[in-house]
């Protein structure tokens, strides 16, 4: 068994080497595969929160990536033509301002994530899977009836947005934001299993009763941790968006929402640097496999239940062990 | 003054109705004792009390109506539970149970270890690596932890050894005499409730049959509701 400080340590390594390396001997494109490694598991830390803290199997995370990577479309595009969101009752215009992108992309996934939340943890077990898989076809569907954001078809975005003090049009300046807009997102989320509300919210993911004794609201610790998990996802969406410079009704699609779910799963479900582990494998294979085969996913899914039935703590799980019982 | 008053309280599990007239109360400062043989209400009777079961009659506690709260807002009132069977939360160490529960006021985590000097210990150990009895105390300490006005005792010395059902005992009239706290005890030792309790209320398939001092309970009353 490896220490989990020590494998962690590795990952880190790697996700600082592996620019340095394509720099070194001009491999533009492995930066922003790399990017997109990040990215996916800033989402999957995203959802870790609510799955691995809270307990919370949520199929329509690709909501709040949607949402994020809409909130970036809609904003560029009516920046790129010049046009205004609104006029009325006050004026709205367009953005390419990151920061304000994300800003936005944050809110609106919080209250999506209120929302979605409130009703859907009205259940539990297989009928919160089914709500949550519900809410994310309905955005699935709205994206793709929409004309004016390009429908089906998606919207494109000719110019990265900016963010002040970088060039994001170079891929190594993006690849650095996104990496430390997940190193943040480890670190609240470190924080976060550690404070009383994370020690709350594990003990009504066991028991919602005995917490209730205690005097904690468990579903409202529940919510809560529902729209934290909701706000980070969307940010990753909106990174994502801006990693292709394009938005589809693919990004609120169920197949992404259990591609989230499967790079936690793969990495290890509640494990810190689980989702990360889960979404730079995932990117490898479908790089690597999806380079010999269009039939990748097939591979893919052998590999997955593998990692299930060889244990339940994914990569993590596998190498490190359980989690250390004097924390 | 009553801080817990229970009239005609009734409950059912489903078409099963479990309790049919319980009549209780618990004074300030007063450690009281509900027994009865198994199957009699008892517990049902603490889960109507914390909400965790939907019951009818009147149930008041410190001057508000327990039937229209839910479970989390009578704890917070001040109704710390130590559940039968313990049940700490197992994922969390013996710090993070007892932090995770915490709301402020006399009793904190160094309050706790002092009365519990086992706990501290094995503060960083998980719940579920420890034994029965320090899983009790921990459950003990946990309900402290919210600072309760009246603390509920479902069968707390129940299937531990000798040694450490003394410890709990000892425990408990150590918070009668030096914090004032008011305690509702579910227990079947006789004797050992005979040196804390204040008064003790026997319930029978679902009723109260009987209430008096400690000192009242004569072999007769043994025999007719507690004897097997």
């Amino acid at each position: 068994m490896i220490n989990e400080k020590y494998f962690n340590s590795v990952i880190v390594l790697l996700l600082l080497l592996v620019p340095a390396w394509a720099t070194a001997s001009d491999e533009p494109f492995t930066i922003t595969l790399i990017t997109r490694a990040v990215v996916f598991s800033l989402a999957a830390v995203g959802l870790n929160i609510a799955l691995g803290l809270g307990g919370l199997v949520s199929l329509g995370h690709a909501v709040f990536f949607g949402l994020g990577g809409y909130a970036m479309g809609i904003l560029a595009f009516h920046a790129q033509t010049y046009s205004a969101l609104f006029e009325w009752p006050f004026l709205i215009e367009g953005t390419k301002s990151m920061p304000l992108i994300w800003l936005v992309a944050l809110i609106f996934c919080s209250i999506a994530a209120s929302l979605i939340g409130f009703l859907s943890l009205r259940t539990s077990g297989v009928y919160f899977i089914m709500i949550t898989l519900a809410f994310g076809q309905m955005f699935y569907f709205f994206s793709i009836s929409w004309p004016k954001y390009g429908g089906e078809d998606g919207l494109s975005i000719y110019v990265r947005n900016g963010f002040p003090g970088l060039n994001t049009l170079i891929p190594l300046h993006y690849y650095g934001l996104c990496l430390v807009m997940l190193f943040l997102a480890l670190w609240f989320s470190a924080r976060l299993k550690k404070s009383p509300f994370g020690l709350a919210l594990n003990a009504a993911r066991q028991s919602p009763e005995r917490v209730e004794t205690v005097g904690l609201n468990g579903k409202r610790l529940k919510l809560i941790a529902f729209v934290i998990s909701g706000a980070i996802t969307g940010l990753a969406g909106a990174l994502f968006a801006d990693l292709n410079r394009f938005v589809s009704p693919t990004m609120f699609s169920w197949q992404t929402s259990g591609e989230i779910m499967i790079f936690v799963i793969i990495g290890g479900v509640g494990r810190l640097f689980g989702p990360v582990t889960g979404a730079l494998v995932f990117v490898s294979l479908e790089h690597f496999l999806g380079g010999i085969n269009d039939y990748w996913h097939v591979y893919l899914g052998l590999f997955l239940l593998g990692i299930v039935l060889l244990g339940k703590g994914g990569l993590v799980g596998i190498l490190c062990g359980k989690e250390k019982i004097n924390a | 003054m009553s801080l817990l008053k229970i009239f005609q309280l009734n409950a059912s599990y489903g078409a099963i109705q479990a309790l049919y007239d319980i009549n209780l109360d618990v004074r300030e400062g007063e450690v009281v004792a509900l027994m009865g043989r198994n199957g009699m209400g008892k517990s049902t009777t603490v889960k109507s009390i914390c909400r965790l079961i939907p019951s009818h009659g009147e149930m008041h506690f410190a001057g508000h109506d327990l039937q229209v709260l839910p479970s989390h807002r009578a704890a917070q009132l001040g109704i710390g539970l130590v559940p039968e069977g313990r049940r700490c939360f197992h994922s969390l160490s013996v710090y993070e149970n007892l932090i995770s529960a915490h709301r402020s006021g006399f009793w904190n985590f160094r309050k706790v270890i002092k009365l519990f000097p086992k706990l501290g210990e094995r503060r960083a150990q998980k719940a579920i690596s420890l034994s029965g009895g320090e899983q009790q105390m921990l459950a003990i300490g946990r309900a402290l932890m919210t600072n309760p006005k009246l603390l509920i005792l479902d069968e707390a010395t129940e299937g531990l050894a000798p040694l450490i059902r003394q410890e709990i005992w000892a425990v408990i009239s150590k918070l009668k005499d030096q914090t004032g706290l008011s305690i509702l005890v579910i227990d079947k030792s006789i004797n050992e409730l005979k040196a804390v309790c204040d008064r003790v209320f026997i319930v029978e398939r679902g009723k109260t049959v009987w209430k008096g001092s400690a000192a009242q309970i004569s072999t007769k009353v043994v025999e007719d509701f507690l004897g097997v």
